[in-house]
């Protein structure tokens, strides 16, 4: 059973400038004990996309659609029911752990106290030891309870966080970005890290990332996002093998290197800039960039369609490009 | 801003490209200042005390000051419906509103030109102190803490003492002189920001002379930055000038809002019951002081990228 | 630098098998260390300042005799003494200035006591002044700008940014002024409940009920007008320091940590804006106890700042010298003090 469904989710930003549909009309699941990559360019809606399943928007943002979170809908929830199932339910691997972390407060401090919140029953003391284990295993010395942010270094402060994503023990973690601004050695641990943990807990887990290698030998399957959209999901490594949509097709063009941070600014033989979300092109969104696009592709609207086992895209042409199944 | 430099030839001058950017630039900057409608509340306070202080010699003339032109005024009367006794008399029975609008002269000129006399100075020994390391950088940066440490009122009488009579010129450069520490401690941090960035380690390898990468680089960056801090600078120096008036520091001839609230203290108009010369000048001072902080709060706002949004 | 600081682990990354380079941070050590070096910091200024001093007091026109003979009785050979020291060559003078900075023997002209005596008569009473106006400000300034800066852009954080703007731009001694003439004098439908003169009503004992009650009475006003131009201050920081720490990363997951409102602004939000607030409010104390001049003046106030007025109109040079010097070095004091206070707060400034 899916631990997190979003049905149709679309979450709308409102800066005095304009609306900005930063996520529209988005369908994904989660299984339990299920990884699933979502890979996409800078600003095409990632972190939006995460930041509905705990309405951690800004207030002024407006949503649609359905996220369950283990069957029950977090757009009714009241305030109350909306704070349990925030880290007892689903809890974040935030995007810059390097920020994420109050800077004047121990480590220890801030790891005790969602359990301190969500389990009535805890003591400062269970807590602690539940800390301590928690840190055991993310591989890092329990000494670190009484450091501070600012003496660990990148990766350590990264292993801090997801302890502290796992200590309400939730039914789903999504992780933004977990690996990048870390060296490679120290990426590849982290991953391996979090992939034991979805393993072993059978939790679900959403990986977040804008390199698409990487998500392809560490999840079971991968959404690729544009403008807002899920435009292609499927099997990870079937997907990572054989692209159906022009745009995952350009995307892992753009990705010669694993851990180039660099490269992802510059992909390879996609021309151009990724759409501002608040003035987006006609019909395809991907079609001023795209190299098939037809005249069809700027009128027509697209939506996702089966194009084989498993697999959907949001393309017109996909059967006529290359490469396609 | 006239349009007779017709463009008779294909290829833009640089100096009509650079002309062109400015342009563009400067109604970018108003367009943004003018969203903040508390920055424009602040300007429109201060064009009226501008005006008030440049009019002020035309619509009241100098006798209304003189004390030995108003010996046949009752001192303290109440404000009358006669323009001139709108606000009633002082205690030397002369007119307070007169007063009133030519204390805006000394207020605006003092704290306009001891805050660039304390920008100057701020902003030289800023980026001094954040640009050289070793000896002279360190003392740079012990003198501004020193300068910092020193208590006001004190300090400034022993100034006026050492510099000899309390002119208005004095004045200036006494509040210049103690107003900088505030500005160099920022501009040293931004000095400091700015040198952290690449470029300015390209400009060092490339053998840039300081003064180069002082002038070129850092000091464009901690311009706006010094622009907004001096607005809110003399904010802060006609706060003081008012302290150093009601003080009796300031040139015993010159009219100003401070000096105004020194006589009425001296003659005792709060236990008279004499408020037309006690809440008038305060108001002005207020209103000054208010204009130049919500102007240089707003261009703070405006001209620091990092707060421009929202 | 890494290798000096046990905390510094930045490269650990460098070697991924080790993950525990830290040693059990002590918060205790850390904040001795950087007392220990504040202190000589505040030491270099110190000197400096006396340095200063001395100069600058030499620098003064007139008879430096008549500076310091004033009021107090002195025999013939005594003089002669006094005039010769003044004589003698500048490097002489320095030397017997560093020999004794603080002048312990130095008298006030105008009251003819030592001038630390006279100091230390004065100081009680500003004391007071300081204590209660700093401790409304601080109360009531942090609490105004904990309110604005979480509800950023609501009518109280309009209301109350118009209202500080106000209070931050009033000249604080026209404010006792208005003060006296409505609370004091009584004024139209104002009570003139509030006495303004002194700090005691003449005659009464300290120590005893009514004293008490007479300082507290007497105490009202002058505290009233400090404290309001200080609590715009005040409030003002704060409400940019909670706005500035809205944005951060750790406020997003201390949210989403499921913690309350309530929790997050006290637990999180406010201990980290609170930084600069706590810097500016020792600052000010320093301040404070020579800056209250003007109100204490309005006051009639007998505190140090209305001793620095009456000194100045006197010409009372030692007694000035002996202010400028505790003055400067109650602002070194509290300066070390705020950085020490962040310091215990901020494990980052320890480094
Ligand atoms: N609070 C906000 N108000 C208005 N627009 C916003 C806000 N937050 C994000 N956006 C816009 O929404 C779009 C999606 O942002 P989001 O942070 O979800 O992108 P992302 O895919 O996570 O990018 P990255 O890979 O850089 O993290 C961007 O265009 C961004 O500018
Ligand atoms: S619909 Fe057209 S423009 Fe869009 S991806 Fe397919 S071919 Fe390209
Ligand atoms: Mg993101």
């Amino acid at each position: 059973m899916a631990v997190l469904d979003m049905r149709d989710v679309s979450l709308t930003y409102h800066p005095s400038e304009g609306p900005v549909p930063a996520v529209r009309h988005v369908d994904l699941s989660v299984d339990a004990g299920e990884v699933v990559g979502v890979a996409g360019e800078s600003g095409c809606g990632k972190s939006t996309l995460i930041s509905t399943v705990l309405r951690l928007y800004p207030k002024s943002a407006t949503v649609d659609g359905e996220v369950l979170v283990d069957g029950e809908n977090v757009f009714d929830m009241k305030w109350n029911r909306m704070r349990a199932v925030r880290w007892g339910e689903a809890a974040v691997v935030f995007q810059g752990a390097l920020h994420s972390l109050n800077p004047i407060q121990r480590i220890g401090k801030q790891l005790v106290e969602p359990i301190l919140v969500h389990d009535k029953g805890a003591t400062e003391a269970s807590a602690m030891k539940k800390v301590r284990e928690l840190l055991d295993q993310v591989g890092l010395p329990t000494r670190h309870v009484n450091a501070y942010p600012h003496q660990l270094s990148g990766g350590q402060k990264q292993r801090i966080m997801i302890a502290l994503a796992l200590t309400c023990d939730p039914k789903v973690l999504l992780c933004d970005e977990p690996t990048t601004a870390l060296d490679v050695m120290v990426q590849a641990q982290i991953l391996d890290l979090l992939k034991g943990i979805a393993r072993d807990r059978a939790m679900g887990m959403l990986i977040i990332s804008h390199d698409l290698s990487v998500l392809s030998t560490n999840c079971d399957r991968i959404a690729i996002m544009y403008a807002g959209q899920v435009v292609e999901q499927g099997p990870a490594l079937d997907l990572f093998q054989n692209p159906a949509h022009p745009y995952t097709r350009a995307l892992m063009g753009a990705f010669p290197t694993i851990g180039d941070g660099e490269s992802r600014y510059a992909p390879t033989g996609l021309p151009g800039d990724p759409p501002f979300p608040g003035d987006l092109p006609s019909g395809c969104s991907f079609h001023p960039r795209c190299a098939i696009a037809t005249d069809e592709c700027s009128t027509v609207n697209v939506v996702l369609e089966p194009v084989g086992p498993g697999r959907d895209a949001a393309c017109i042409h996909v059967n006529q490009g290359v490469g396609a199944p | 801003m006239t349009t007779d430099t017709a463009p008779t030839v294909a290829i833009p001058s640089v100096r009509a490209i650079r002309w062109k950017r400015r342009q563009v630039a400067t109604a970018r900057f108003i367009r943004a200042f003018s969203r903040y409608r508390s920055g424009l509340f602040g300007v429109g306070i201060l064009l009226f005390f501008v005006a008030v202080a440049v009019s002020a010699p035309y619509v009241f003339p100098e006798y209304l000051l003189d004390p030995n032109a108003n010996l046949s005024n009752s001192v303290y009367a109440p404000p009358s419906a006669e323009f001139y006794y709108w606000m009633g008399t002082d205690d030397l029975g002369r007119s307070v509103l007169a007063e009133l609008a030519w204390g805006a002269r000394p207020s605006l000129v003092v704290g306009i030109l001891a805050s660039i006399m304390a920008m100057i100075i701020g902003t030289l020994v800023g980026i001094a102190s954040g640009h050289f390391r070793g000896f002279f950088g360190g003392s740079m940066e012990r003198l501004t803490d020193w300068f910092l440490v020193l208590p006001f009122v004190p300090t400034v009488i022993v100034l006026q003492a050492v510099l000899g009579e309390t002119t208005i010129w004095i004045t200036v450069i006494v509040l210049g002189i103690t107003s900088w520490p505030g500005t160099a401690r920022l501009v040293r941090a931004q000095t400091l920001s700015v040198e952290a960035r690449p470029y300015i380690e390209r400009a060092k390898v490339l053998g840039n002379s300081d003064w180069a990468q002082m002038v070129r680089h850092i000091l464009p960056n901690v311009m706006p930055l010094v622009i907004a801090n001096t607005t809110l600078t003399v904010a802060i120096v006609i706060l003081s000038m008012t302290t150093l008036a009601f003080l009796g520091l300031l040139d015993p001839n010159l009219i100003s809002w401070g000096g105004m609230l020194d006589s009425a203290d001296a003659t005792g108009a709060a236990l008279q019951g004499a408020w037309w010369f006690l809440i008038p000048p305060g108001l002005c001072v207020i209103a000054v002081v208010l204009a130049f902080t919500l102007i240089g709060r707003t261009l703070e706002v405006v001209l620091n990228p990092r707060l421009g949004s929202n | 630098m890494a290798q000096q600081e046990p905390g510094g682990v930045s490269d650990a990354a460098l070697d991924p098998t080790e993950f525990g380079r830290v040693q059990r941070p002590s918060r205790v050590s850390g904040i001795g260390r950087f007392t220990a070096r504040r202190l000589l910091t505040g030491l270099g200024t110190l000197a400096f300042v006396l340095v200063f001093n001395f100069f600058l007091f030499q620098m003064l026109p007139g008879d430096p005799l008549a500076r310091y003979k004033g009021a107090r009785e002195i025999s013939a050979e005594d003089l002669a003494a006094l005039r010769q020291e003044l004589e003698s060559p500048l490097w002489e003078q320095f030397f017997n200035y560093v020999k004794d900075p603080l002048q312990l023997d130095s008298y006030s002209t105008i009251q003819g006591k030592p001038v630390w005596e006279v100091i230390a008569d004065a100081l009680p009473w500003t004391l007071i002044l300081l204590g209660t106006s700093t401790l409304l400000a601080t109360v009531i300034g942090i609490w105004i700008g904990i309110r604005a800066g979480w509800n950023r852009g609501s009518k109280f954080d309009k209301n109350s940014t118009g209202i500080t703007l106000f209070l931050y731009a009033t000249p604080e001694f026209w404010l006792g002024l208005l003060l006296i003439l409505f609370f004091s004098t009584g004024f139209w439908i104002f009570p003139g409940i509030f006495p303004s003169g002194s700090a005691i009503g003449s005659g009464l004992d300290p120590w005893t009920v009514d004293g008490v009650i007479s300082i507290a009475w007497h105490t009202v006003l002058p505290a009233a007008s400090l404290a309001a131009v200080y609590l715009a201050d005040y409030s003002l920081i704060m409400r940019a320091s909670m706005v500035d720490e809205l944005g951060q990363d750790y406020l997003m997951t201390a949210r989403a940590k499921g913690l309350m409102d309530r929790a997050i602004r006290r637990g999180h939000a406010v201990p980290n804006a609170s930084l600069p607030t706590i810097t500016l409010i020792f600052l000010n104390i320093g301040f404070i106890i020579g800056g209250a001049i003007t109100v204490e003046t309005v006051f009639s106030y007998p505190g140090l700042g209305l001793l620095t007025w009456n000194a100045i109109q006197a010409d009372d040079l030692p007694l000035l010298q002996a202010l400028f010097l505790f003055f400067s070095v109650s602002v070194i004091v509290f300066n070390m003090i705020a950085d020490i206070v962040i310091a215990a707060i901020d494990p980052r400034i320890r480094l």
